[in-house]
């Protein structure tokens, strides 16, 4: 394998490991105390990935109600309740948390640092958030505050005012939902502020902004736009706190208050939010597709700035979720315009993956299929998403499965399939071991076909009318085939999810060895061993171009000198 | 496993970094920012829209002492900055116990305001919007001045009990940074509430 032509020195301790034998309480402490970014990065991405599992079970439920028409599968209340929880969980607990795992894995060992810039507030951020998930999952028996039947919050995950006044939502769902999103809120936060000033601060010496892996760049803005995207999001949920429980009016329209500012104050968090999960996907695919493609990655000024230009556009779509609402024809037009503007800058970030692969020794190893998967689907994805930004289009197919399809496509086919590609490619670093690749190829094909059974059927249906959050319908509709078949991929999908779980269990004991470069790449993570000694590297490593290990495997013919 | 120099350990141009202090404090401003970002815009469109009395005109005086010790301080704690660089702990100490003072002196006049507006002109947090959203951006506001006193009270503690020095400069220039910004955002909210809010 690759490394055996690649004595990385200096970086690497050739002292034999030695094994610490300690009992499964020492181990258990050493894990809960710890304040080692790769340790926490693990930590948020096995809580994140058990999330992922119960909000699947959840999307689960929420098609075999909607398999077949006049399903009484699952009682009407407990249906609101399971898709507003699948939703939050999905964004909150797992989303956020697996993507800041990796930044907390990967941005200091490719930045060439020891740890973050605060590794205890990075363990403070990584218990807040975990904290906030259990708590929000506590609803479920303690809704009602612990007597009798729970109550999980039911009403949606954007939560509309009125419907969480008081008078709508009694009971403490909504309260478990707020207080539990301010608490996990403040834990990403925090993270954010730690990559900044790890991004900012800690980098090795020689390593100039210009010559950051582009996964640390972007995970840079990703953090940039979740410091002004969370707070706003924890200020409209204190004052729904201060509705419920002190008698504020914010949002009580009898006195004055208003609906539509909660909705105003909701889409400003959430449309950057989408940014805050997309941005991450894209920093994998920048690592991923130039190692596979056996070349660097092409345009990457291009690439940064238009990461930059996301970060700011984004910032200004936020009104394009409530064409329906009734606004007046300028900010209509405004937010037509800038949704549309934010597809340039995304639509640069195309064009350089697929010139990346142009011309390139393409090997089709597990991430890398992930990663061609994702750049179909969130292709089309983008196309949806302008055809949704078009005001007179949305006002026909706004909350119409035609929206929960474009987001899917997004959610799943871009982000959710970066990740497997993420873990694919990662998991030989973090455990010395590679991930089945049989099963692996397994587990594309079928998550990819059953993610399009799913998801395409979904924009049909779209289209024929069927409104989102609907508990049953009429069998005259004409929905009940299309809606069987999109339960049918969901399945196929959980099979598929299955798999990859096994993967992940057995090839920890069974994988082959990976050895401390398995793909032949050029960041500095490769430079050490798998899995990284605490310390990272031995010595602070010094970098003179954007490709570290490509200089080191290729004296010849070194990078910086065409710097 | 020899010693190619590969990833190099030599480097001989200078190299610099920003302090992660600094930066850190500056990306917490900006996310605190937002956060009142989002309840000023909530008081200027509520302005006038509540249904019931008593309105801002009626019952609001501007704190103009209480005012004037916030913004104040903001030159002592540089004060306290400029000492604590070149080891001058007895001057640190004054200049830092005014700024707390002052602080504190705010807070006090806070909780006269609020104690008049309660109990005299009977506007609490749920009489109307008026209420609802000034006592949670000026509460808000408050609660920062709050955290800002506690972490001073202990950096006190710490220089009366000797474990401060000037190698602690940069801490403390961060937290003079904390402190600055909630003057500054004191100037806002001053603004939007007593002056363009009567």
């Amino acid at each position: 394998m690759a490394d055996q032509t690649l004595p990385v020195p200096g970086t690497l301790d050739v002292t034999p490991h030695q094994h610490a034998e300690g009992t499964f309480l020492e181990w258990l402490h050493d894990w809960v105390v710890t304040v080692d970014h790769k340790k926490l990065g693990i930590l948020y991405i096995l809580y994140s990935l058990v999330f992922l599992v119960v909000a699947g079970v959840e999307a689960l439920y929420i098609r075999i109600q909607l398999a077949i028409p006049n399903n009484h599968f699952l009682a009407p209340d407990v249906y609101n309740r399971v898709f507003t929880m699948h939703g939050t969980t999905m964004v909150f607990l797992v989303g956020m948390p697996i993507l800041f795992g990796f930044a907390n894995y990967l941005v200091p060992l490719m930045i060439g640092a020891r740890d973050m810039a605060f590794p205890r507030l990075n363990a403070f951020s990584f218990w807040l958030t975990s904290f906030g998930g259990l708590m929000l999952y506590f609803s479920f028996i303690g809704g009602f505050g612990l007597y009798g039947a729970g109550n999980a919050p039911d009403v949606g995950w954007f939560a509309y005012a009125p419907l969480t006044a008081k008078a709508f939502s009694p009971g403490n769902g909504v309260d478990y939902w707020a207080l539990s999103l301010i608490v996990s809120g403040f834990g990403t936060l925090g993270t954010a502020i730690n990559i900044i000033a790890t991004v900012l601060s800690m980098r090795c010496r020689g390593m100039t902004l210009m010559r950051m892996p582009l996964f640390a760049w972007l995970m840079f803005v990703v953090s940039g736009l979740t410091l002004v995207t969370i707070t706003p999001l924890t200020a409209a949920q204190v004052m729904l706190l201060i509705d419920r429980y002190l008698g504020g009016h914010f949002f009580d329209t009898q006195a004055g208050g208003s609906a539509v500012a909660w909705m105003h104050f909701f889409w400003i968090f959430g449309h950057p939010e989408v940014y805050v999960l997309v941005l991450p996907a894209f920093a994998i695919a920048n690592e991923i597709i130039p190692v596979f493609s056996r070349k660097a990655i092409f345009g990457y000024p291009a690439m940064v700035a238009a990461s930059v230009g996301i970060g700011f556009v984004s910032l200004g779509v936020w009104a394009h979720h409530m064409f329906t609402v009734g606004m007046t024809s300028v900010e209509n037009a405004f937010f037509v315009l800038s949704t549309m503007l934010v597809g340039i800058p995304t639509g640069i970030k195309i064009f350089n993956w697929l010139a990346t692969m142009w011309g390139g020794k393409i090997r089709f190893a597990t991430p890398m299929l992930f990663c061609t998967g994702f750049l179909f689907q969130f292709l089309l994805a983008g196309l949806t998403g302008i055809m949704l930004a078009v005001g007179p289009w949305n006002w026909q197919l706004h909350n119409s499965y035609f929206v929960i399809a474009h987001f899917h496509y997004v959610l799943v086919g871009a982000i959710v399939f970066n990740i497997f590609a993420a873990i694919y490619y990662w998991y030989p670093k973090a455990t010395g071991r590679m991930l089945s690749e049989k099963l692996g190829k397994w587990h594309f094909w079928l998550f990819l076909i059953g993610f399009h059974i799913t998801f395409d059927t979904m924009h049909f249906l779209g289209i024929l009318g069927m409104p989102r959050s609907v508990y049953t319908y009429e069998a005259d509709r004409g929905w009940g085939t299309l809606n069987m078949i999109v339960s049918a991929g969901a399945f196929v999908q959980a099979a598929a999810t299955l798999i990859f779980v096994y993967n992940l269990v057995i090839s920890y004991f069974k994988g082959q060895e990976a050895g401390n470069d398995p793909w032949d790449a050029w960041t500095l993570e490769w430079a050490t061993h798998s899995p990284p000694p605490e310390y990272n590297f031995c010595t602070d490593p010094v970098v003179r171009s954007r490709r570290p290990l490509w200089d080191l495997k290729h004296p010849e013919d070194p990078d910086w000198k065409y710097e | 496993m020899s010693t190619i120099p590969t990833l190099e350990t030599t480097f001989d141009q200078p190299w610099r970094l920003p302090s992660r202090g600094r930066v850190a404090m500056l990306s917490l401003i900006i996310g605190e920012s937002a956060i009142f970002t989002i309840f000023v815009v909530a008081y200027i469109f509520y302005l006038g829209k509540s249904i019931s009395g008593p309105t801002p005109q009626q019952v609001l005086e501007i704190p103009i002492v209480g005012t004037i010790c916030l913004l104040s301080s903001s030159f002592f704690i540089w004060l306290a900055e400029l000492a604590i660089e070149k080891n001058a702990m007895k001057k640190f100490m004054l200049w830092w116990s005014v700024t707390i003072a002052l602080g504190a002196f705010f807070l006090v006049d806070t909780a006269i305001e609020w104690h008049k507006l309660i109990y005299e002109d009977g506007l609490t947090i749920s009489t109307n919007l008026f209420g609802t959203t000034f006592y949670s951006l000026v509460g808000l506001h408050a609660t920062h001045v709050l955290l800002g006193l506690i972490m001073l009270s202990l950096v006190l503690v710490f220089t009366l009990t000797g474990h401060v020095n000037e190698h602690h400069a940069e801490r403390i220039q961060v937290l003079g940074l904390y402190w600055h910004f909630v003057d500054a955002v004191w100037v806002v909210v001053f603004t939007v509430v007593y002056l363009l809010g009567r």
